[in-house]
């Protein structure tokens, strides 16, 4: 098991035939993904199988609409490398045809645009990663995103972050130390996201096969402190965190739209006392994340063995 | 992107949102020009200097000599970033203390003790104010809407009364689909305790704020104080736009508006780039790909016993030209001592990463500790270039060995 993504989820690829959308097409093919279709409006009953040095080992057909790739590949998940002006619309179509998953890549979608999307995403079944994220990765099963594959390893660790680079650096450390992970979710770091830490977050307390959570945050808005809000109450695994930014200043944009600490809120200090009060082991240093990990499952595993001895299982 | 409030008030005019008569100086003798001509030469014997500069606080900031690093004395008083002048002869009065502040450096709460330089200067008429309001619009992101916000608490610190007092803000969300309607400006208006031409006023200048904010792609647009004047008018008195970055593509004139003396010269520079940098007070230089990795960077840095210099994310596509001037704009800075490069290879190949670094090294003369730690795709070619490059680089391989190399270099 794993969350969202395993290998029989069908995908599609918008922006398929644009060079990041090739480049990350090959990627995931060999990553074992199951690309089902493109979506290049003006291209439909093409097919593609890449460009110069990025040839999928299979082509894949091109469809003008997401509905009409549906129609003809089953697909229930889409992938999106739309450029920003033109990504909001690409997402409005995905959603009208009714797909399970959303993964959104790009970066630098105009706030005004993001507000018309959530309102439609809230109206749906549908589920959006993203935008301005790496994406997901079931290890060993499939990746819909741009996370270099070969630094994961299949385990227990669930990983959620607002981050790109910071997740590859939490993964490896999580790999290094041979615990590995169930599924890594890189949410994004824009203002507007399809998904918060506490919609990932329940779902990694559901799946069976993540036994402990790692949530990287980052400062700006409160989405750390809604996620322990909620950890506090109903997750039942170890919870590890890391927050960054302690030393960023107030009022700068650091690099993503939705990290800025504005009217003395967000900071880095606050979101990790939030998380210590929800019983969610924080790491001071980036450094350490893969000990931190394995030292929280560690005294978890213990306490869960005596608690078994004395007393009915209760929350950590 | 942020502008200044005269330029929020000329966009602002342009949705029929009242302000003030008004005029910008960059001079003195500009100053004293436009006082005479638009003001006093029409019975204005009231008008305000406000000191231009993006940052706030500017009523209560005070303006120093930057020759002698003192306080501008002016008539007896500390000149501040916002004066009012009341007299016979205001074009005499605006032209005295234009030259004073113009060109010297306003402390503010905002801007820390190194203040800002005072370029430009705006000019306002007077007025008799009765009561102030905030009023501000901006991305409420848990809803993921907008909301109008309201208080009576205006001209002071909005920040300060959201935390003391959260109930003196009331809040209208924005729904995407209908829009802001008008039952939800009677209803601020209601609860702001406005009534008669008053009322009217303030329920037909919300709207055209709120349009104002959709059509400009804001990111907040706040107006503090807004006035309710004495013949029950209602005036935007100061006006702040922040503009979202990503959306001015949209509006290829706004790059008019943007004052490159606002930002630190290293900053504009790395734009031209388009390299995500942010100048900081410390001493530790940073490089970093990825926004999110930056920042544990500069935490860690601070960790091992330094302070960031910088925030610096190279990006995702990284190529070896933007690694080379990245590393030029990093160096240029004098305050810092050692520099730790941190690439986690995913899209972005450490080797190509390397050859960007050596690469700069033809530019660049490096007489500080140089640290690299290179991790992910192809970090062993990269590391083989740097340690054949000539320069003697720290290079460590996870991020626990760069901390340690950090705290070594900074205790020697």
């Amino acid at each position: 098991m794993s969350i969202l993504l395993d290998k029989k989820t069908k995908v599609l690829v918008q922006g398929i035939t644009g060079s990041e959308g090739t480049f990350h097409t090959s990627q995931m093919i060999e990553y074992g993904t199951q690309v089902v279709g493109g979506v290049t409006p003006g291209k439909g009953g093409q097919s593609y199988s890449g460009k110069g040095e990025n040839i999928f080992s299979q082509a894949v057909p091109i469809f003008n609409t997401v509905k009409e790739a549906v129609k003809e590949t089953n697909a229930n998940a889409t992938i999106i490398f739309v450029p920003p002006a033109y990504a909001s619309d690409a997402i409005l179509e995905a959603i009208d045809a009714e797909l399970d998953l959303i993964v959104t890549i790009t970066e630098g979608i105009p706030t005004k645009d993001m507000i018309y999307v959530y309102d439609a995403l809230k109206n749906s079944k549908t589920v959006m990663i993203g935008p301005n994220c790496p994406g997901i990765i079931t290890p060993k099963e499939a990746k819909m995103g741009i996370m270099p594959g070969f630094i994961h390893k299949k385990g227990v660790v669930g990983v959620v972050s607002r981050s790109g680079t910071l997740t590859y650096e939490a993964v490896k450390q999580i790999t290094d130390i041979n615990l590995g992970e169930s599924t890594a979710v890189g949410i994004g770091g824009d203002p507007i996201i399809g998904s918060q830490f506490i919609d990932i977050i329940k779902l990694f307390n559901e799946d069976p096969k993540t036994s402990a959570i790692m949530m990287i945050g980052e400062i700006g808005g409160n989405a750390e402190e809604t996620a322990a809000e909620y950890i506090k109450y109903h997750v039942k695994k170890p919870v590890i965190g890391f927050i960054a930014g302690k030393t960023a200043p107030p009022g700068r944009r650091m690099g993503h739209a939705g990290a800025i600490i504005s009217g003395g809120k967000g900071t880095a200090r606050d979101k990790m006392l939030a998380l210590e009060s929800a019983g969610i082991s924080v790491v001071e240093s980036p450094a350490d994340i893969g000990i931190s990990v394995a030292k929280a499952l560690k005294n978890f595993n213990l306490n869960e063995s005596d608690e078994k001895n004395v007393t009915p299982k209760k929350k950590k | 992107m942020k502008i200044h409030e005269y330029q929020a008030k000329e966009l602002l005019s342009k949705f029929n949102i009242p302000t003030l008569k008004r005029a910008v100086a960059f001079t003195a003798d500009e100053a004293g020009k436009v006082a005479y001509e638009k003001f006093q030469t029409n019975n204005i014997h009231t008008i305000v200097l406000k000191a231009q500069v993006h940052a706030g606080g500017r009523g209560k900031g005070v303006i120093y000599d930057v020759a002698t690093n003192k306080p501008i004395i002016y008539n007896g008083k500390e000149l501040r970033g916002v004066n009012i002048i009341s007299n016979n002869n205001i074009s005499h009065t605006a032209y005295e203390m234009s030259n004073l502040m113009l060109n010297n450096k306003l402390v503010t709460i905002q801007t820390g003790e190194a203040g800002t330089i005072v370029h430009r200067l705006l000019i306002e008429e007077g007025c008799k104010i009765a009561k102030e309001f905030y009023l501000g619009i901006t991305l409420d992101r848990q809803t993921g809407k907008n909301v109008v916000m309201a208080s009576t608490e205006g001209g002071v610190e909005i920040e300060k009364v959201a935390a003391e007092t959260p109930e003196k803000i009331l809040k209208e969300y924005i729904d995407p689909t209908v829009g802001f309607q008008q039952y939800q400006g009677r209803s601020l208006a209601f609860d702001l305790g406005l009534s008669g031409q008053s009322f009217k006023n303030f329920v037909s200048f919300i709207p055209k704020l709120v349009q104002a904010y959709n059509e400009l792609d804001a990111n907040l647009v706040e107006i503090n104080p807004l006035v309710l004047t004495a013949d029950e008018e209602i005036i935007a008195l100061d006006a702040k736009i922040t503009f979202d970055d990503n959306a001015l593509y949209r509006h290829p004139d706004f790059i008019e508006l943007r004052d490159l003396a606002e930002e630190s010269p290293l900053e504009v520079e790395a734009s031209k780039y388009d390299l995500n940098y942010i100048k900081l007070d410390g001493n530790v230089g940073c490089m970093v790909n990825g926004a999110g990795l930056a920042m544990a960077t500069m935490d860690m840095i601070q960790l091992a016993g330094g302070t960031p210099a910088n925030f610096l994310d190279v990006g995702g596509g990284a190529n070896v030209d933007r690694i080379a001037n990245a590393f030029r704009i990093m160096m240029s800075d004098p305050d810092v001592k050692a520099v730790l490069i941190n690439i986690f290879g995913g899209i972005v190949r450490c080797d190509k990463v390397a050859d960007g670094i050596v690469k700069a090294l033809n530019e660049v003369k490096v007489e500080i500790p140089v640290i690299v730690r290179l991790d992910g795709t192809n970090a062993k070619e990269g590391k083989e270039t740097l340690l054949h490059s000539g320069l003697n680089f720290k290079v460590a391989t996870s991020f626990h060995e760069a901390a340690l190399k950090v705290t070594e270099v900074l205790t020697r």
